[in-house]
């Protein structure tokens, strides 16, 4: 195996963890996935264009990640769903300097009270990916979600 | 229930119905949003130079929205004069010419057709017939007004004209909020499971606010025990609720023991994602004004957003949110508007639990098309103001706008 098909193949790994984590519930494991200062935002193909800064959710750090989910589990009303990621194999943009540039695209399917798996969001991830003590880890993760418009309400990360 | 069987008396019951009925749906595009209402279009800094435009809605009129060579803010149906088609596909950009892609159709950037393609015909056959008038082809033109960089359009000639329709109180707050250079730093659509007027009462609901967003009431930023009020404009058509942080006292019904949303010991780990500075003068920290019928200017700390609700059917709804800035944010202040954004939107802490709850009251109401909803918090009947926001107000308010424009008129 090449050096860069086995870097892929970590950032495959990782991207399969990361989604599972979410699909499973175990929301609490989503931010050790990023570095403490690390930047998470969700936003949209047409804000993203347009580099408009704003987000549908902006963690500027661990610690504004864990807010979200500690709001999910005792603040806020929603009705129970969970999530399915389906996450392409990633494209390493660059590696350079420490930190690995790649994206990735994928679906997420929302499953509400009605049961029925529907499509919630199509998108692209945006990460820049550092190595600290043996594990990879999302120093910056944009979500570029495909569609302008988010359905009923966006509360589990994507 | 019908419409024409309602009595509506002091507006403190609702028939469910009116939130699902089909006949009631399609007569308000025509009597609400094509009727004596001025509609939100645009912000004018989305348009900021000659042959600008962008698309917009009037109810489910397709709408463009385009600034002309003279700096003009013009606003027609986006609709070919000649067989209906769209003429803008884009939602939006910069032309010198609207030009229909079916058959080639231009028109000027007030809407007047300035060319048919073949008019004369080809090689001495065909062309337009000899009676065709090109000037009374033009798009259909809406009358527009701004005020303080928001373009409103009107279908309605008899409609006031925009300043006299919002209102002196109403215009002081738009102004307040808006009355400077504002640049937008984010667009997000959220889409709503229920009637457009289900998400209209939430945002004139200044009772559920504390009671269903534990954010409000957990950290401060929001308790009906701090000073504030209700204001409405002339006919209870637009509101106003403010509330002034600093002067919060101490009320013993916000305790978790007895309210949900109140959550003792709930703490933020990254704190600063409230950090706040204060920005009005008047020490105001939330204000939320509707108006109507489908618009909304909204200040929470400082976050600045004017959202429209555009309706899609009697079942669903789509709200667009604009995030705004002030041109001259400083770095800081810039950082704190952005996090506090997290508040808002439809992943907001505080804005996702509306658009739940629309689609909530929407299953609930299901079959209950002869029962109503109850609106008498605070009284009933429509004051012009209060001084307490333990009010359902604003919402009767609404609905006497509403019925005043969707009444059979021979009644």
């Amino acid at each position: 195996m090449t050096e860069a098909a086995a870097l892929s193949a970590r950032l495959d790994a990782l991207n399969r963890l990361y989604g599972h984590a979410i699909d499973d519930g175990r929301y609490e494991q989503w931010p050790e996935f990023f570095l403490p200062d690390a930047l998470y935002k969700i936003t949209t193909r047409w804000n993203h264009d347009r580099a408009m800064p704003a987000g549908l959710m902006l963690c500027q750090g661990r610690a504004m990640m864990e807010d979200r989910v500690s709001a999910l589990r005792t603040a806020n009303v929603y009705e129970p769903h969970h999530y399915r990621h389906l996450i392409d194999p990633p494209v390493v943009t660059r590696a350079s300097g420490g930190t690995i540039s790649a994206t990735a695209g994928f679906a997420v399917y929302r499953t509400m009270q009605s049961g029925v798996p529907e499509i919630f969001c199509t998108g692209k991830y945006v990460d820049k990916i550092v190595e600290a003590d043996g594990r990879l880890k999302f120093s910056e993760r944009i979500v570029v979600c495909d569609g302008e418009r988010i359905d009923t309400m966006i509360v589990l990360p994507l | 229930m019908t419409l024409f069987d309602w009595n509506p008396e002091d507006f403190s019951e609702i028939p469910y119905a009116f939130y699902s009925d089909e006949q009631i749906y399609r007569r308000e595009l025509k009597q609400v949003f094509q009727g004596e209402a001025w509609n939100f279009l645009a912000l004018e800094c989305e348009i900021p130079d000659a042959g600008d435009y962008k698309t917009a809605a009037v109810g489910d009129i397709p709408v463009i929205v385009v600034r002309d060579e003279a700096g003009t803010v013009n606003a027609m149906v986006n609709r070919c004069a000649h067989r209906g088609n769209l003429v803008c596909i884009d939602e939006a950009g910069n032309t010198e010419r609207l030009t229909c892609v079916y058959h080639n159709w231009t028109y000027d950037l007030r809407g007047k057709l300035a060319s048919i393609a073949f008019e004369r015909g080809i090689q001495g056959k065909g062309g337009m017939a000899a009676d065709f008038d090109r000037s009374s082809h033009g798009l259909q033109r809406l009358r527009v007004e701004t005020c303080n960089g928001l373009v409103f359009g009107t279908f309605s000639d008899e409609v006031p004209p925009l300043a006299d329709y919002l209102g002196p109180e109403m215009r002081a707050n738009i102004d307040r909020v808006l009355g400077r250079e504002m640049e937008i730093l984010g667009k997000f659509q959220h889409g709503l499971d229920g009637n457009w007027k289900l998400y209209i009462e939430n945002v004139r609901d200044t009772y559920h606010a504390t009671l269903l967003h534990s954010f409000f009431p957990t950290f401060g930023l929001n308790r009906l025990s701090m000073r504030g009020g209700i204001e409405l404009s002339e006919g209870g058509l637009h509101h106003l609720t403010y509330s002034i942080g600093a002067t919060d006292r101490p009320e013993s019904q916000y305790n978790a023991r007895d309210l949900r949303a109140v959550k003792d010991g709930y703490a933020l780990n990254a704190p600063e994602l409230l950090d706040t500075w204060p920005e009005y003068a008047c020490g105001t920290t939330l204000a939320i004004q509707s108006i109507f019928p489908n618009f909304s200017v909204q200040q929470v700390s400082n976050v600045v957003t004017v959202r429209l609700l555009l309706p899609k059917g009697p079942d669903r709804s789509v709200l667009i949110w604009w995030i705004l800035g002030a041109v001259e944010d400083t770095a800081e202040q810039r950082t704190m508007r952005l996090r506090q954004a997290n508040l808002i939107g439809p992943g907001g802490y505080i804005a996702m639990e509306d658009g739940a709850v629309v689609g909530w009251v929407r299953r609930g109401v299901a079959g209950a098309e002869d029962r109503n909803s109850v609106l008498a918090m605070g009284g009933r009947g429509v004051e012009r103001d209060s001084d307490s926001r333990c009010n359902e107000l604003s919402v009767r308010g609404f609905w006497q706008g509403w019925h005043g424009l969707m009444r059979d008129p021979a009644a």
